[in-house]
């Protein structure tokens, strides 16, 4: 079926309107309300005529100058070899989208990436935890105003004199911070030299590092010598 | 190798042991002439440069020749080497498994990423520098290294031993580097 009768086929069965859009470059997408998402992903997955069994990729995307996310779904079909495109916006303040993980299993972790990445919150999803960022990690970071935190875990997430580049791709000096970490040259420090009495574990002194200031210098430019050991 | 000049070192210092008993300063050089020749590193790697780290172990590079083998467990190893670009999720667990190292261990930043946060250094989830969890003793450039390069960095590993004054270090008298990410600062929940 073409792209435009599956729409039709779609629209029918839903018995609501199913936006259309064959103009943008790519493939062309019908567009549904959010909340008749979860009813439009049942009919593609269960007409006869549509069948769409295959979950290839679902996605979402954030446009903050309409105020929503969009979610899509690539759907394919192999008994009926056609594919299609579905989407459906939501309130980027409160986005909220039915779980279409009881249709296709796929879409399990796929809704995981896309709370992920973009917050949405998926209604039914048995499991919706973070995918890929750790479970204590602030923002949203596919969001188009995500701003990142100054450190992370206790760790700076700027080296001191880098540039950090901000939304919307400008680059932006940073001045250093005390808590960064940056190895000096070797300072005995009374309270660190001490002997660690309740941790017996605790790193214990290591050999002196007497060029460790200038950690982005090749520590290999010098060959020392031992020329003998090539092979 | 031919670096028995160094460590035979002129200067015979004598150093005062905890129970009283008195070391002449070349023992070091013998315990870290063994030390120096059985430099286990760690088979741990977290991207690409970590397919380097693999070619390092094979035939060609042969480290296995100055008793660089590598080793499963951070419990055996002596060199954590940071091959590869690191996650902030990767962060606590790269800590961890160099808290798990006895000491004397070692650290060698391998490739740009671990310098410094590499060509991800725009990304929010990239560490920028494995130096800013645990401290790192030899930086390699490159993107990644060659394994010749992992090899001398290994070696300069070797050479740093080679002078360090480990009886003095191992009574505690040689002060602690400064641990970029002590435990008091690491805000992390301990989920395992
Ligand atoms: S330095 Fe290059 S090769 Fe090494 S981990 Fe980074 S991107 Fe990969």
């Amino acid at each position: 079926m073409t792209p435009e009768a599956i729409k039709d086929l779609l629209a029918a069965k839903l018995a609501a309107d199913v936006g259309w859009n064959d103009e943008l470059a790519g493939d062309p997408f019908a567009t549904v309300e959010a909340d008749k998402w979860h009813e439009a992903c049942r009919i593609a997955k269960d007409e006869p005529e549509l069948f769409f069994d295959f979950l290839r990729a679902q996605t979402g995307t954030d446009y903050p100058d309409d105020g929503s996310i969009e979610v899509v779904v690539h759907l394919f079909s192999y008994k009926n070899r056609h594919s299609f495109v579905l989407k459906t916006r939501v309130d980027r303040k409160k986005p909220l989208v039915q779980s279409v993980q009881d249709l296709w299993p796929a879409a399990n972790w796929y809704e995981r990436e896309i709370f992920d990445l973009l917050g949405v919150e998926f209604s039914g999803h048995p499991d919706l935890r973070r995918l890929v960022l750790p479970e204590d990690w602030v923002g949203h970071p596919l969001r188009k105003d995500y701003k990142e935190q100054d450190s992370y875990q206790g760790i700076s997430t700027l080296r001191p004199g880098y540039a950090r580049v901000e939304a919307g791709g400008k680059k932006k000096k940073k001045k250093k911070k005390a808590k960064t970490a940056e190895p000096k040259p070797e300072e005995p420090k009374p309270e660190e030299s001490k002997p660690e009495e309740s941790k017996p574990e605790e790193p214990k002194p290591e050999e002196p590092k007497p060029e460790e200031s200038k950690p982005e210098e090749s520590k290999i430019s010098k060959p020392s010598g031992d020329g003998e050991d090539e092979v | 190798m031919s670096s028995s000049d160094d460590m035979v070192d002129d200067k015979v210092k004598v150093e005062q042991g905890p129970n009283g008993g008195a070391v002449a300063g070349p023992i070091d050089s013998l315990f870290n002439l063994a030390r120096k020749n059985s430099l286990w590193y760690l088979l741990f790697g977290t991207a690409c440069c970590a397919i380097e780290l693999m070619q390092t172990g094979g035939p060609r590079t042969d480290t296995d020749r100055f008793g660089m083998v590598f080793r499963p467990t951070p419990r055996q190893a002596d060199v954590l080497i940071l091959a590869g670009t690191i996650t902030y999720k990767m962060a606590s667990r790269i800590r961890r498994l160099y808290d798990q190292m006895a000491e004397p261990k070692y650290v060698i930043s391998m490739g740009s990423c671990a310098n410094t946060g590499g060509l991800f250094q725009a990304s929010y989830s990239v560490l920028k520098g494995g130096d800013l969890i645990v401290p790192v003793d030899v930086y390699l450039p490159g993107c990644p290294c060659r394994p010749e390069s992992l090899t001398e960095g290994l070696m300069l590993v070797q050479q740093i031993i080679e002078k360090e004054p480990w009886l003095k270090k191992a009574w505690g008298k040689v002060p602690a580097p400064k641990d970029p990410w002590p435990e008091e600062s690491r805000e992390c929940k301990d989920d395992s």
